[in-house]
């Protein structure tokens, strides 16, 4: 398990991975919308954690729908499907996720506070966007996972793993843009949101894995 | 190997097969001991790669069953004994040549000849650095055949093994196939050339038949 994480981390940083592309277009999304909505700074560093969190789920999205179609196209996803008696399927989804998570959207949480610099946003909030970004992406990735195993045997599949995922990712949407708000606006609670966005995190952890596993053992042809 | 006494056979009682709703072959069956194996030959769209893929569980059968007896403890199902050699070499372009067949083997389990072994065993000693994407297709095919030697699986299911590989090649590896059988393995071909291998059962698919 351990030599199929590198695996996949390796690829995810060496050439012909999204880590750098992500965070591209990451950076893309924030630097234009400063020029769209004009210089008002305050009004900037109001909706500044939520500009970030859209454009950290936008941008990791980006690089789902290779999760398994790489994997599928060379081949290898058949051997991974017939090593379930050694490792379990579903955890075999996990751990590629976390491999694709460490290699494409983490990079985007270590860009994110520098991004949060380009929209005018205080340094409290700018930690409490980077930290629930930090819990709150994994999810992202295991909602992403279900879409990428279901649209596998698609050619162009990356659109509709964004339509996919894009409705289920709303609540750790939701969550991680109040936890992120609640650290700079005084009476509002920051940790009840952050820990609904863990919960979401932990739960999707789960359930994830095991749909993706399930689409992925029926995609087989 | 040892496997507490008993023999192991792979056994297939009226396997069919369908693709797309479609039944391409039915009724087919065989029963190999160790150290048998059974070439699958029939012309294009007879359902050779099918049948294996059948056979592997990578496709769900429409009736009949594959079972794997004396497998013991360590090979429960036919999938956990199964090397599976499709037409895709899964290796990744990106990688060399070594870190493909180490990631293999650490995932696989079961270590049989370290990684410079194998490599020297399908004549790729000195290549194991190159990133995979840079090999030429016969080289690709060797180094998918070197996944199998990597790690122990008893039974060997292959699709067209030798595809794109020169005469040397072929006949290093039907001496590599000989001496699994040796060993003890079991091995299920498709192809269209003769591999070399003595005392072959064969399966002709297109027409229904038991070996």
């Amino acid at each position: 398990m351990l030599a199929l994480f590198l695996r996949d981390a390796r690829l995810g940083v060496r050439a012909g991975g999204g880590a750098l592309t992500g965070v591209l277009f990451f950076l893309a999304v924030i630097a234009t919308i400063p020029f769209g909505v004009g210089p008002d700074l305050n009004l900037l560093g109001r909706i500044g954690p939520a500009i970030l969190w859209i454009g950290a789920l936008l941008a990791s999205l980006l690089g789902l729908d290779r999760l398994f179609q790489a994997d599928r196209e060379d081949g290898s996803l058949d051997l991974l499907i017939l090593a379930e008696s050694r490792h379990m399927l579903p955890l075999t989804v996990f751990v590629k996720c976390l491999a694709h998570w460490t290699a494409s959207v983490l990079p985007l949480v270590i860009a994110a506070p520098f991004f949060g610099l380009l929209m005018n946003m205080e340094p409290a909030g700018i930690g409490a966007a980077a930290l629930t970004l930090l819990v709150g992406t994994p999810a992202i990735t295991f909602i992403g996972a279900v879409g990428a195993a279901v649209t596998v045997v698609l050619p162009r599949g990356g659109l509709l793993i964004s339509v996919l995922v894009l409705p289920l990712v709303i609540p750790v949407l939701i969550f991680g843009v109040s936890a992120s708000y609640a650290a700079v606006a005084e009476p509002d609670p920051f940790l009840p949101p952050f820990l609904i966005l863990a919960a979401l995190t932990l739960f999707l952890a789960v359930i994830g894995p095991v749909a993706a596993a399930l689409a992925l053992r029926y995609a087989a042809d | 190997m040892i496997n507490d006494g008993e023999r192991m056979r792979l056994i297939a009682e009226n396997l069919s097969g369908e693709r797309g709703g479609e039944t391409i072959f039915s009724g087919f069956g065989f029963d190999l001991a160790e150290g048998e194996s059974l070439m699958v030959t029939g012309p294009n769209g007879a359902g050779k790669s099918t049948l294996l893929r059948v056979i592997a569980g990578l496709l769900p059968m429409a009736q009949g069953a594959v079972r794997l007896d004396g497998g013991g403890e360590e090979w429960p199902t036919v999938a956990s004994a199964c090397h599976y050699v499709g037409h895709q070499n899964a290796m990744k372009t990106a990688l060399t040549v070594a870190e493909n067949l180490r990631f293999w083997q650490d995932f696989s389990g079961s270590p049989h000849l370290a990684v410079g072994e194998a490599l020297e065993m399908v004549g790729l000693d000195g290549l194991g650095h190159l990133p995979f994407g840079t090999l030429s297709t016969g080289q690709r095919r060797r180094a998918a055949i070197g996944r199998l030697l990597v790690s122990y699986r008893p039974v060997w299911l292959l699709d067209e093994p030798t595809a794109g590989l020169d005469k040397a090649s072929e006949a290093q590896f039907a001496a590599l196939m000989q001496a699994h059988l040796e060993d003890g393995g079991i091995i299920i071909a498709a192809t269209h050339l003769p591999l070399g291998l003595r005392g072959a059962k064969a399966l002709e698919m297109g027409r229904p038949g038991n070996v």
